[in-house]
């Protein structure tokens, strides 16, 4: 589904990331790992569509999304949800607006009923009115993932999710992705450094500090779905 | 959702900076209203006032005031010259017409002019109600006269002496009015016109005897003579040869105006320079909020192009902020300058000078707003170009 064919990139003159070929299905949990500097978030970033690699191919259900036909936004956008490490939720919305917003941008069929239906199934459907700042970190979160898996998209992609997280909310988060995953449909990558949660994916891919070594994939917590 | 939406919820953060953009603009824009109104309509009363009136001659003195008292009724005259005069112009073969115009009296502050009805064929006026006057002590009074004295025919009125309200009234010598006419958009539509006999006998009184009357009707006097001239060769000969009477004086309203504008046109035109400055600086300060609004909004624009928003709609959202801005600014500017004309209208509404409504319409206030929208895009462009160009990945990296 999601595949990625000798990618590197590099930023101002320097290599920041070296990646593994990869080819990730439908429905399958993956975590991306490495130490702080190993191009987790440049790959994700990559993944998403908003940072065309140095080098390498990434294709989504065959269709390059870096190559000509060139994508738009949109299609981007539909098949595609982020949930950024910082949320970046728009302060001037309510958690509901936020969420339709998403709608609004990717060009779907904006249906009230849909983004409330979401934000029942995430817990937070009385906050619905609320403006970020009036919500807590873990309702932001939420709202942060109906966000991106309100289009339906094919892939949900989350930077460090559980960055700021005890041991306790960081299990709750990544249960929570796995939950959007699923009512998605969608292949889940996670960006972390967050040894708590690793063993919880279905196959962990490890970047290293692209010194010189090509990063590798590591291990998988369930053998018989490794790459 | 819709952009509306998006573009005044983003607008709703910056309270503070919105109103300060929005109230600047549109002080700009109301002075430019206020003077583009003002200037348009003063400009046109006094041309069509002056229409067909070659030449004024009045008692010696300032011409311009002789203008604005015999053409324009807002000054006092400088004199009255003698009845023989209008005669003698009368016969002068350079000379089509001569319309006298004899001053003295008001009512409520409308002057009663004594005349002949060649003033109201002049003015192209026509009756609304009753007839023009027959004999003297009958009055016809302009529409303006009649809408707020709420005179009709068959009506009467005492004329007040001299030329506002306040001075001793008439009440023995009585006006009948006999007709009203309909309005023109001249000076017509705030005079009482009456014969110009009535005014003498106004102010003649009852003569004790014939050799008294035989007296007072020797030293008749009109307070101003409107001239028509039947050549052009005349505006070279008649003024000269009137201002070589030693009581008389000729005035040119055209000369006049002329000066007239000049002087007022220092004004104005200070007026138009302060309200462009205003605008001019009122765009800057959009510039500066929305390029300071970009720097605050970087992760929301990162986030809406992360959404699926293009670079083009991003662009165009920023514009949207910017028109909006300018729309609420230009309706605001455009409602603070006509309460203005409106308040300034009423007050040379109460003087009975010149009329200023804010119902009147002039193409310049489209140009306004046409480069208000124009220079709010301009505002727009560098933050929209930059929005446009934003890379989502090193915006959120960095929030």
């Amino acid at each position: 589904m999601l595949t990625v064919r000798s990618v590197a990139h590099r930023y101002g003159g320097r290599r920041v990331l070296v990646a593994p070929d990869l080819s990730l299905a439908a429905g399958e949990h993956c975590a991306l790992v490495g130490p702080s500097g190993s191009g987790k978030s440049t790959l994700l970033n990559i993944l998403a569509g908003i940072l065309p690699p140095s080098a390498g191919d990434v294709a989504l259900q065959g269709e390059p999304l870096y190559t000509a036909p060139a994508r738009d936004d949109r299609w981007r956008a539909r098949r595609i949800g982020v949930v950024p490490q910082r949320l970046h939720l728009l302060a001037s919305l309510s958690a509901r607006d936020n969420i339709r917003l998403a709608q609004y941008l990717a060009g779907t069929h904006a249906d009230i009923r849909e983004v409330d239906r979401l934000l029942a199934a995430l817990g937070v459907e009385d906050r619905a009115s609320a403006r970020p700042g009036e919500l807590s970190a873990g309702e932001q979160q939420r709202v942060a993932i109906a966000r991106a898996i309100v289009n339906r998209p094919q892939v949900l992609l989350a930077d460090e999710p559980t960055s700021s997280l005890d041991d306790a909310n960081a299990q709750k988060a990544i249960d929570l992705l796995f939950e959007a995953a699923r009512m998605a449909g969608a292949l889940l990558v996670v960006a972390t450094h967050d040894g708590r949660v690793r063993a919880r994916f279905d196959r962990a891919v490890e970047l290293l500090e692209p010194a010189g070594e090509r990063a590798r994939p590591l291990r998988s917590a369930h053998p018989e779905r490794a790459a | 959702m819709n952009a509306l939406r998006i573009v005044l919820a983003q607008l709703a953060q910056r309270p503070l900076q919105t109103v300060l953009a929005v109230v600047l603009l549109a002080l700009g824009v109301a002075t430019l209203t206020f003077v583009v109104l003002v200037q348009g309509q003063l400009s046109k009363q006094l041309a069509r006032d002056a229409q067909g009136i070659d030449l004024v001659v009045g008692a010696k003195g300032s011409p311009l005031q002789l203008i604005l008292s015999a053409l324009y009724h807002v000054d006092v005259p400088t004199g009255n010259v003698p009845l023989a005069a209008m005669d003698q112009l009368r016969r002068n073969r350079l000379v089509a017409q001569v319309i006298p115009v004899s001053l003295g009296d008001n009512y409520r502050g409308f002057r009663i002019v004594g005349t002949e009805p060649a003033l109201i064929e002049h003015y192209g006026a026509r009756l609304a109600g009753g007839a023009l006057w027959t004999a003297p002590m009958q009055s016809v009074i302009g529409s303006e006269v009649a809408r707020v004295t709420q005179l009709a025919v068959g009506g009467t009125l005492a004329g007040t002496h001299g030329l506002a309200q306040g001075g001793a009234v008439h009440e023995e010598a009585r006006y009948e009015v006999v007709g009203v006419l309909a309005p023109t958009g001249t000076v017509l539509d705030r005079l009482v016109l009456t014969d110009k006999a009535s005014v003498w006998r106004v102010h003649e009184g009852d003569p004790a005897d014939d050799a008294e009357r035989r007296v007072l009707e020797e030293e008749r006097e009109v307070t101003a003579l409107l001239v028509r001239y039947a050549s052009p060769m005349a505006a070279a000969i008649v003024p000269r040869q009137v201002n070589a009477e030693s009581r008389l004086m000729a005035a040119s309203p055209a000369n006049e105006l002329a000066r007239l504008f000049a002087v007022m046109g220092v004004g104005i035109d200070t007026m138009r320079v302060f309200g462009s400055v205003l605008v001019a600086s009122s765009l800057l300060a959009l510039f500066v909020t929305l390029y300071n609004a970009l720097e605050e909004r970087r992760y929301d624009i990162a986030i809406m192009r992360l959404l699926g928003a293009s670079r083009a709609r991003v662009a165009i959202l920023l514009m949207i902020e910017s028109w909006l801005l300018a729309l609420v600014a230009l309706l605001a500017g455009l409602a603070l300058g006509l309460a203005a004309v409106a308040i300034v209208g009423n007050w040379l509404a109460q003087s009975r000078a010149f009329v200023v409504s804010p119902g009147a319409f002039a193409p310049e206030l489209l140009w306004i707003g046409i480069v208000a929208v124009a220079a709010a895009t301009l505002a727009a462009a560098l933050p929209a170009w930059r929005a446009s160009r934003m890379d989502i990945a090193a915006t959120l990296a960095r929030g």
